[in-house]
């Protein structure tokens, strides 16, 4: 059953700048699905149409039924999701607990629940009460992952969204972040989807990849198959990920 | 012709941005109205707006007071008036100078950190956060700092006054030989409701503008650390333009110019 479908989508800018060309793809419901790009193929992009952030020009994302243009119905699309940003996007007024009772309270109205759901999450992603009180500039790259990770599934969303999980650590940590993104999804049985340029990330969390070229998505499948899919892009691209070795 | 070309361009952009401010400020007016409300962000606002702003308002005030009693009584002098100056100061300080000096004040120091703020949300993604926890970043964001603006600006303007008129006081009872009782007695009597509530209106319109721009300049910050120190300046730049051209319009309103 197909949980989120981009109808040939079209992102284009002022100025005439066209990021986002026709994708065309389907994302089964419970799948961890992978989009894999160079830097500045239009993944980021994509997620923010996804989420509603910016307006697309043409096209549609439908999401179990719901298109992301109903305006009417965009509260009930909106609360089918929530993610992971590449940055953390934790907020820095607020202590690592607030910052996750912060989501939580759009679950739960009551203060006491959302205190103990918070505090829940934030030892599931492995982080101590020690960190709770601190502000997220008082904590290393690796911790503020966890809590925004933390942020992420208070909300107990059925799509979870991850925007470059491990940009930006080093690779033992983005290793142990991986593990912990990969059990999460397993966890909570949530349809997930990973903007990526890292392919061993790829090959470690997805179920099915999708590779994005100039705002096309110019193949899908597993990612033991991308040597030998046909596409000279894939294959390319799959080799220089292979030589640059990045570990995750 | 270049010259004629880039002066339309320069126009068609200042107009399309005070377009944009105009809305986005109806847009921060409207859903001041509108649930839901977040009050810790509210109390955390006035204060920051409010009390923070207090030292460097008080101060102002006071010299502003005991300058204006120093060039008054210099100037009268000349004419014989320096009976005066105690009327000059308090009508002074109420209508003109007590707002316009808090307003800039606040301007100086809120509107540029109300920019700064915003702007690093904007750039950490935080404003996106926002808005995937489905929280309304207008609501969260402007609209405490706006009210922030149209309460705690007339209080402060209120304790400039009475500041401003002490240090006129002062200066002129023990500088210019003014005796005390004359002295209040002067600016009791000269000083009336008008002047007052005057300078309370237009301290609650600087409120609304400078945390106006402050937000507006701050959502639309470009990216990067450069992009928030050029929406830091704006919005500094913007509402102390906005004060001075708004404190004469309102002056022109109030007493029939």
């Amino acid at each position: 059953m197909t949980k989120i479908h981009f109808e040939r989508l079209c992102k284009s800018f002022e100025g005439g700048l066209q990021v986002l060309n026709g994708v065309q793809l389907g994302i089964e419901k419970g799948e961890s699905h992978i989009i894999l790009g160079q830097s500045g193929c239009g993944k980021s992009v994509l997620l923010k149409c996804l989420l509603g952030i910016q307006k697309i020009t043409s096209g549609d994302i439908i999401v179990d039924g719901i298109s992301v243009q109903d305006e009417r119905r965009f509260g009930e699309y909106l609360r089918k999701f929530s993610i992971l940003f590449q940055g953390n996007a934790l907020f820095d007024s607020m202590t690592i607990l607030e910052n996750v009772i912060f989501g939580a309270n759009q679950v739960r109205r009551d203060k006491f629940e959302c205190r103990k759901l918070a505090e829940e999450k934030l030892f599931a992603v492995g982080l101590e009460k020690r960190v709770f009180d601190l502000y997220p500039a008082e904590i290393s790259g690796g911790m503020q992952k966890r809590a925004a990770l933390a942020r992420a599934i208070a909300v107990e969303p059925e799509i979870l969204l991850f925007d470059e999980p491990t940009s930006g650590l080093d690779p033992i940590t983005g290793g142990v972040i991986c593990n912990l993104l990969k059990n999460t999804i397993k966890s909570l049985g949530v349809t997930a989807l990973t903007i990526t340029h890292d392919l061993k990330v790829a090959e470690f969390l997805a179920d099915r990849v999708s590779v994005l070229n100039q705002g096309t998505v110019v193949w899908t499948g597993r990612t033991k198959d991308m040597e030998t899919c046909g596409n000279g892009y894939v294959i390319r691209f799959h080799q220089a990920s292979s030589l640059s070795g990045t570990v995750a | 012709m270049q010259a004629l070309a880039t002066l339309g361009r320069y126009t068609l952009a200042t107009l399309n941005e005070i377009g944009k401010v105009f809305i986005f400020s109806v847009q921060g007016l409207k859903n001041c109205f509108v649930p839901p409300f977040y009050f810790r962000e509210i109390i955390s606002q006035l204060v920051i707006v409010g009390f923070y702003s207090l030292p460097i308002v008080g101060l102002t005030a006071v010299f502003t007071g005991m300058v204006l009693a120093l060039q008054t009584s210099v100037g009268f002098s000349r004419f014989n008036a320096a009976g005066a100056v105690a009327s000059v100061v308090v009508i002074s300080i109420t209508r003109e100078l007590g707002p316009v000096m808090a307003g800039l004040m606040v301007a100086g120091r809120g509107s540029s950190s109300i920019a700064a703020e915003i702007g690093s949300m904007r750039v950490s993604e935080q404003i996106d956060a926002l808005r995937t926890l489905r929280v309304d970043p207008f609501k969260y964001l402007v609209v405490p700092r706006i009210l922030a603006g149209v309460t705690m600006v007339p209080l402060l303007v209120l304790v400039a006054d009475v500041i401003g008129v002490m240090g006129g006081f002062l200066v002129s009872t023990t500088l210019l030989d003014f005796s005390v009782g004359s002295y209040i007695s002067q600016t009791v009597q000269n000083l009336a409701a008008i002047d007052v509530i005057s300078g309370l209106v237009k301290a609650a319109v600087f409120g609304f503008s400078l945390t106006t721009f402050g937000c507006y300049h701050g959502f639309c910050c470009d990216l990067g650390a450069r992009g928030v120190g050029n929406a830091t300046t704006r919005a500094v730049v913007s509402s102390c333009i906005g004060i001075l051209v708004l404190n004469y319009l309102l002056t022109a309103l109030f007493f029939g110019i």
